[in-house]
């Protein structure tokens, strides 16, 4: 799809059948049954606390199937609120899960390209970056090398110590990192990373990471972050983010 | 007449989260959280399951991450999720295992979700059976038992104690240590019927403490998440979000001056270590202990009353918060001097200071 094309869909935001769209996938159907909007899951949920979020009025909102307001809550930062902690789903007396209905919105924000138009949502690109990068590059979701204590001052000195030690102290304490063989740490062998690239292939994941980097880049373009061909600049896009 | 203990009143009230935990035979899922911060932890698990307690648990160098992390921050697809559980459920069944072992809190809420969705839908199980096949050629079976690391010991919580050299008493006074729990969400909050005691009034964590000697102390925030918030503690922008749930336990757990947490959840032991140090960086605030209350996790904490080295078996120098007050009071022999120590005994200097605030002395 050529820039001008997809700035046009971005635009629209293929917002068509949202509701057949939210409905495709199953985990609406086990998150939401009957909403009876009693608040119980506002109540314990810790993001509610914290944020100006309340996942009583997302599981009404995406109940009642009204279009307009489901496709604002895809542009939305509140979608982007949730903890993913599930304590909602424990107390719900109708055993409804917003955490999951979120999970549900989500993919559908990104899917639609709606979560670049907030800022809570643009950092999916940061997140594909490090935890995407991650699964693919080693096999683990974190590896230490990715746990730059610059990056991460609240992991204190004695992380800092384990970082400039790394191999001493990982072998000290019996991890084997980046060895042969079993245990902690260890070297996923690149068999094993193959698979792991071929399912990402086959069952969508590498796609959606695809997607959030194409709107990303649309969104870079839109605010002007490019190189000198007028192509998006990520570098710039990513320190943009960090500093939203 | 007297009250009845903790443990009869939840046999009463709780019966019908008496989950079933398998006996022996496990194949092991690590986790990729543990694996970075407490490493030690997942070896000294294996090591009680195989040479304290005789059972046989399969440690396979071919399973990768779940990418559980990836599937609660959204970048990694439902339909994903599921086929990177079936691939771990494959090299299960290739090795001959019917029982999983799980070390990881996310992954275990992970894989319970995945296997409640196939039971519901299974045209979910039919579409991730083709991904796998297509991807690696693979097939499998779906596990007899799924537990997690602390549901198995739990399980055996009375074998370790009969082996223990080492009570959970202040070894000065004979008082049993006071000691808090923080249960990961994702253990039982998603599935109250797969944790110990269910969600509200778990018992995994608590049945050990008093097992060893301990007294599980309650406390209002218990139930509470410590903040990883997934997307929130990985955005360096949202991470106020994570510091501020866990500063709302500290708070609540300050009163009963706890002598240590014990955690079930590999995230949530890192997090309630680290956010100690950055609390008292921000606020200067300690909330208990010499100098920060120290964290273990429930391996952490069996393997000391089992009498493994803190430094060379379990690895408790990789948290910040200092072990040793702990270590002390139950009397646990260790050798200082090789708290910060490579492979061959050698000094590797050492942070630049440990616990809460660097000491003025
Ligand atoms: S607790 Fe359940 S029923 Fe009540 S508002 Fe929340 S989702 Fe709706
Ligand atoms: S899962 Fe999300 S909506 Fe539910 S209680 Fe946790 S933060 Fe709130």
């Amino acid at each position: 799809m050529g820039i001008c094309q997809a700035l046009h869909k971005q635009g629209s935001f293929m917002y068509s059948d949202l509701n057949q769209r939210l409905k495709a996938d199953v985990r609406l159907e086990e998150g939401l049954q009957a909403c009876m909007n009693c608040g119980i899951c506002t109540a314990i949920c810790p993001a509610a606390e914290f944020y100006e979020y309340d996942p009583r009025s997302i599981a009404i909102t995406v109940q009642s199937g009204n279009h307009e307001k489901i496709a604002a809550l895809l542009e939305s930062d509140t979608i982007w609120y949730c903890g993913q902690c599930m304590s909602c789903k424990t107390r719900c007396p109708r055993n409804n899960c917003p955490g999951l209905i979120i999970n549900v919105l989500r993919k559908l924000s990104q899917e639609t390209g709606a979560f670049i138009k907030s800022r809570m949502g643009r950092q999916q690109y940061l997140i594909v970056k490090s935890i995407g990068a991650n699964i693919l590059q080693f096999g683990y979701c974190v590896h230490p090398t990715s746990l730059v204590p610059a990056t991460h001052p609240e992991q204190g000195p004695v992380w800092r110590w384990v970082y400039e030690n790394m191999h001493e102290v990982y072998a000290a304490v019996g991890a084997n990192l980046d060895g042969d063989g079993p245990g902690a740490m260890r070297k996923i062998s690149p068999t094993d990373l193959k698979e792991l690239h071929q399912i990402f292939k086959v069952s969508g994941g590498l796609k959606l990471y695809q997607t959030i980097g194409h709107f990303s880049q649309l969104k870079a373009i839109e605010l002007g972050l490019t190189d000198e061909n007028g192509d998006a600049d990520m570098e710039k896009y990513t320190q943009y983010l960090l500093n939203e | 007449m007297n009250e009845p203990d903790m443990e009869t009143k939840t046999k009463i009230r709780w019966s019908e989260y008496n989950k079933e935990i398998a006996n022996d035979k496990f194949f092991y899922l690590r986790s990729c959280i543990r694996q970075n911060f407490n490493p030690g932890a997942e070896k000294v698990f294996l090591s009680i399951l195989q040479n304290k307690l005789g059972k046989e648990v399969y440690d396979d160098p071919h399973h990768t991450t779940c990418s559980g992390i990836g599937y609660h921050s959204d970048i990694v697809p439902f339909e994903t999720f599921q086929t990177m559980v079936a691939r771990q459920f494959s090299l299960m069944t290739e090795r001959g295992y019917k029982n999983c072992a799980v070390s990881c809190i996310t992954s275990f809420g992970g894989y319970n979700e995945v296997l409640s969705t196939w039971k519901e839908f299974p045209e979910e199980l039919e579409k991730t059976r083709e991904n796998l096949l297509k991807a690696t050629g693979r097939t499998f079976e779906i596990p007899e038992n799924l537990s997690h690391a602390c549901d198995i010991i739990y399980k055996f919580r009375k074998e370790i104690a009969a082996q223990a050299p080492y009570r959970l008493i202040n070894k000065e006074t004979g008082e049993p240590l006071k000691i808090v729990d923080h249960i990961g969400c994702h253990y039982a909050k998603i599935f109250p019927e797969k944790g110990v005691g269910g969600s509200e009034y778990s018992r995994v964590l608590t049945g050990m403490i008093e097992a060893w000697g301990g007294e599980a102390v309650d406390y209002p925030e218990r139930r509470h998440c410590c903040g990883f918030g997934f997307r929130h503690y990985l955005i360096k922008n949202n991470r106020s979000y994570s510091i501020s749930a866990s500063r709302k336990k500290f708070e609540s757990m300050q009163p009963y001056q706890p002598d240590m947490i014990l955690t079930n959840c590999p995230g949530c032991n890192m997090f309630l270590d680290r956010w100690q140090y950055a609390l008292a960086q921000i606020e200067g605030k300690v909330y208990g202990g010499k100098n920060g209350i120290p964290v273990l996790s429930h391996e952490e904490l069996a393997a000391l009353v089992l009498g493994y080295d803190p430094w060379k078996d379990i690895g408790l120098q990789m948290h910040q918060m200092d072990v040793e007050p702990l270590l002390d009071k139950i009397g646990v022999e260790y050798d200082p001097k090789l708290k910060f120590t490579g492979v061959k005994g050698q000094y590797i200097n050492e942070p630049e200071f440990t616990g809460c605030l660097a000491r003025t002395d």
